[in-house]
């Protein structure tokens, strides 16, 4: 349903701020569960939606590395924050989710497997990054040899609602890791809000055929010239912003070559091995699976549950753990994302969200250690060509 | 020509030494046969030799108060055995047994140590071959030291 | 994707923390089949799941062998099972000793420990295809005579006149009048052309790097010798991320992999 039509020109269309509503009413009506931003604790959480109200109206959060602040500006954005600690991939890979169930009975025992009949589900509000987050998780959970049935199941009953954004985060780099700020396809709505001194509207591109769809029954017309050069303006004023960027020259390679650079040590010293980035990562996909009984053990069920390549016993196998530092682990994490997973999927792992800078208790920011590695080479590389110039 | 030369020159022990060194070398050495269950040294006895095993298995053992004779280690076809006799007191560290006949080359260590002091050149050939065979034994038997199967 | 019942035909310990469990489905059809060096993820109910290599003939279409150490809460559990019982089976997975590829060839078997259980399947598989290998060496290394693995299996290949069968221990006890020494020391003096020979190898990992070692110094190419590694496994189908070892999922772009592939990582620690 989300699958997209390419095209080369589209046609932008208008929706008044006023009219948003009617967004989520058609979606309801089409028997669609609304899941989006909303705030909750000091946060802006992604959680089910019941109207325009539940958007986190006049909400900006600021974002630096282990920081996260949300404030009330009082103006009437909806979508003025940036991104959530939450990423899409709880709905379609949800956090815990049982298997299948297995019922003692004559000696032996039966297994029933579950039912994946998902709820159409819309999501309002993905950006740019999240986009390519969900389809490096349709590759990782759809495009290999075995395919995952839970995420097939609600993946194919999905209408998700781009938003361009408007501000980039002082966390975000998207831009270098050629994700963003614009969202260009995977969607079947995008929408960039813009509010002028007078008027507030979102100019709207439709990348489906159930995005037109819906469309259709919306209050809309066929945006001006101005109104989307209005729109293109929010985003290049988003792209020209952007704080913080990754050299992705050649890491593949890079991070390859140096499993063995001392500045692991140094990260290592930093690294609690907590997990949040995993946590927070719209793209990792690491899972474990449980086994657990009711008291009289006539019945047994398999969850699966994320799970994080930081904990202890994630490598365990007879003997001990392969990776027992926390340096292994955290040289695992980053070398997976930024580069064997690129062997593995065919991109990078990394949507240059930023949310593992924000989330990480110490600061930790991948952008920076990757700059720091590829400084330490350098420098490396001019101490060693200084000392063949010396007579 | 001592016909003990040719056998010796094929054992990759003396690959690639000198015709005359070899020639010394056979000087010290000769051909033994060991019956299954004979001792070829015993520990504590002087080091008068060393081994070339030809044919056979020889048992490395260490007599333990309580356990008896324990076998650390086996040595079979092509193996060189016995080192104690290149350095001070020549007193054997294990045992030697053979544990099926043994077809053997025995190498003369004072015969050896002799001709290795009046010819340097020698000796350090010797010595390289000879450093060679204890650093895969040293190798071989850390590994072992590893119990690598047992249940961690 | 859900496992499918097997029943417990036989289960016996080969050693003293080792043991075999023969299966067959539970709804009469035939086993699955499966290439040696395969894998199954095996199921005890309510307790959990483990990843196991199939040790049993790759001919055989009743009966599915499973071996393995009891050493964690599944495997203990599993050992504790009996005939009649119910096991849940998900598998085939992961890649296969070339035994197709390698016609033609010397083929020499390195295991150690409970490692000649996944090379079992191999040895079956070329003993029922003699004709179309060199020499064939079998060198196997255990712990101590009691922990020597299919010791009757061993024998009766050793009785052919056409392989040739070396067994060692690390450690000797009384009864003991083979070889001693770790299995490396065993590759010098095998009877195999190492520029014409397969090697296979199954073991710890620190012995599968000495072994290699050893092999290379008998002048066979690293592309010419194949290990099984191991990994922690909950899915085994490239899903959940546990069993990564560089960009290789264990699960399914192994366990067996020629060690060209994998020499360089496996020198690095905590890959």
């Amino acid at each position: 349903m989300a699958k997209m039509s390419k095209r080369e020109v589209r046609t932008q269309y208008l929706i008044d701020r006023q009219d948003f509503q009617s967004l989520f009413d058609v979606l309801f009506n089409k028997g669609f569960r609304v899941v989006g931003p909303t705030v909750r604790n000091g946060v802006v959480v992604y959680d089910q939606l019941k109207s325009v109200t539940d958007l986190p109206i006049g909400y900006q959060d600021d974002q630096e590395k282990g920081s996260y602040r949300l404030q009330q500006l009082g103006h009437q954005r909806l979508f003025s924050y940036t991104l959530s600690p939450h990423s899409w991939k709880k709905f379609l890979y949800p956090p815990a989710v049982r298997l299948w169930q297995a019922q003692r009975k004559d000696g032996s025992f039966e297994l029933i497997p579950e039912q994946q009949e998902p709820t159409p589900l819309a999501l309002i509000g993905v950006r740019a990054c999240e986009l390519n987050a969900i389809a490096i998780q349709d590759r990782i959970f759809l495009g290999g040899d075995y395919l995952d049935p839970i995420y097939k199941a609600q993946r194919e009953k999905l209408f998700i609602v781009a938003v361009n954004c408007g501000r980039a985060g002082n966390t975000c780099f998207c831009a270098s890791m050629k994700t963003g700020p614009k969202a260009t396809t995977g969607f079947d709505l995008a929408l960039t809000e813009v509010v002028e001194a007078e008027r507030h509207y979102f100019v709207v591109e439709t990348g489906s055929s159930a995005g037109e769809d819906i469309l259709r029954v919306l209050p809309h017309r066929t945006a001006t010239n101005e109104e989307i050069e209005a729109a293109s303006q929010v985003i290049a004023q988003t792209t020209a912003s952007m704080g913080r960027s990754l050299d992705t020259h050649d890491i593949k390679n890079f991070l390859y070559a140096n499993y063995d650079h001392p500045h692991w040590d140094a990260v290592a010293a930093r690294c609690l091995a907590c997990g949040n980035c995993t946590m927070v990562c719209p793209t990792c996909f690491c899972s474990t699976v449980e086994d657990v009984t009711d008291l009289t053990g006539d019945s047994a069920e398999r969850w699966r549950k994320w799970d994080s390549c930081f904990t202890t016993d994630f490598s365990y196998i007879v003997g001990g753990s392969i990776r027992s530092s926390a340096k292994s682990r955290y040289r695992q994490w980053m070398t997976h994302k930024l580069a064997t997973w690129k062997d593995q999927f065919d991109t990078s792992g990394c949507v240059g969200c930023g949310r593992c800078i924000t989330w990480c208790p110490v600061g930790i920011d991948i952008t920076e250690e990757i700059a720091s590695m590829r400084a330490e080479q350098k420098s490396t590389a001019d101490v060693e060509a200084a000392k063949e110039n010396i007579p | 020509m001592n016909t003990l030369e040719p056998l010796l020159a094929k054992h990759p022990f003396f690959a690639e030494l000198d015709q005359p060194y070899l020639e010394l070398i056979t000087g010290c050495a000769a051909n033994m046969r060991i019956k299954q269950g004979e001792f070829l040294f015993r520990e504590g006895g002087e080091a008068k030799q060393f081994f070339i095993i030809r044919e056979g298995v020889v048992t490395l053992e260490v007599h333990v108060p309580g356990a008896g004779s324990v076998t650390i280690q086996t040595v079979e076809e092509g193996d060189v055995v016995g080192w104690s006799w290149l350095f001070p007191p020549y007193r054997w560290h294990f045992t030697g047994r053979a544990v099926t006949g043994l077809r053997v080359i025995a190498l003369d260590g004072k015969c050896l140590r002799e001709k290795c002091e009046q010819d340097h050149d020698l000796g350090y050939e010797f010595l390289k071959r000879f450093s060679h065979i204890i650093l895969d034994r040293l190798q071989a038997t850390r590994l072992q030291l590893l119990d690598l199967y047992g249940t961690h | 994707m859900l496992p499918r019942l097997y029943r417990v035909q036989r289960a016996r310990w080969d050693t003293d923390d080792t043991f075999s469990l023969e299966l067959s489905p539970s709804n009469g059809h035939d086993i699955p089949a499966f290439a040696p060096g395969q894998f199954n993820m095996l199921y005890v109910y309510g307790v959990g799941e483990i990843p196991i290599s199939i040790s049993g003939d790759p001919d055989r279409c009743d009966l599915l062998v499973h071996t393995t150490r009891a050493v964690g809460t599944v495997s203990r559990a599993m050992s504790k099972l009996k005939a009649g019982d119910m096991l849940g089976v998900r598998g085939p997975f992961g890649t296969a000793w070339p035994v197709e590829a390698i016609h033609g060839k010397d083929v020499v078997i390195v295991a150690g420990g409970i490692g000649l259980a996944p090379l079992r399947p191999a040895m079956y598989h070329i003993m029922a295809q003699r004709e179309n290998y060199g020499r064939v060496v079998l060198l196997y290394g255990a712990r101590t005579a009691g922990d020597v693995l299919y010791g009757k299996q061993l024998q009766q290949w050793r009785a052919h006149f056409d392989l040739d069968v070396f067994v060692t221990v690390d450690r000797a006890t009384d009864s003991w009048r083979g070889s001693v020494g770790l299995v490396t020391a065993l590759i010098g003096r095998a009877p195999f052309d190492p520029l014409n020979t397969v090697a296979l190898v199954c073991g710890p990992e620190m012995m599968m790097r000495f072994t290699t070692m050893g092999l290379e110094k008998r002048g066979v190419s690293t592309q010419n010798i194949y290990v099984s590694l191991e990994r922690d496994m909950k899915c085994a189908i490239g899903l959940c991320g546990h069993c990564q070892f560089g960009a290789a999922f264990v699960c399914k772009d192994g366990p067996v992999f020629p060690y060209s592939q994998v020499k360089v990582l496996l020198t690095k620690w905590e890959i």
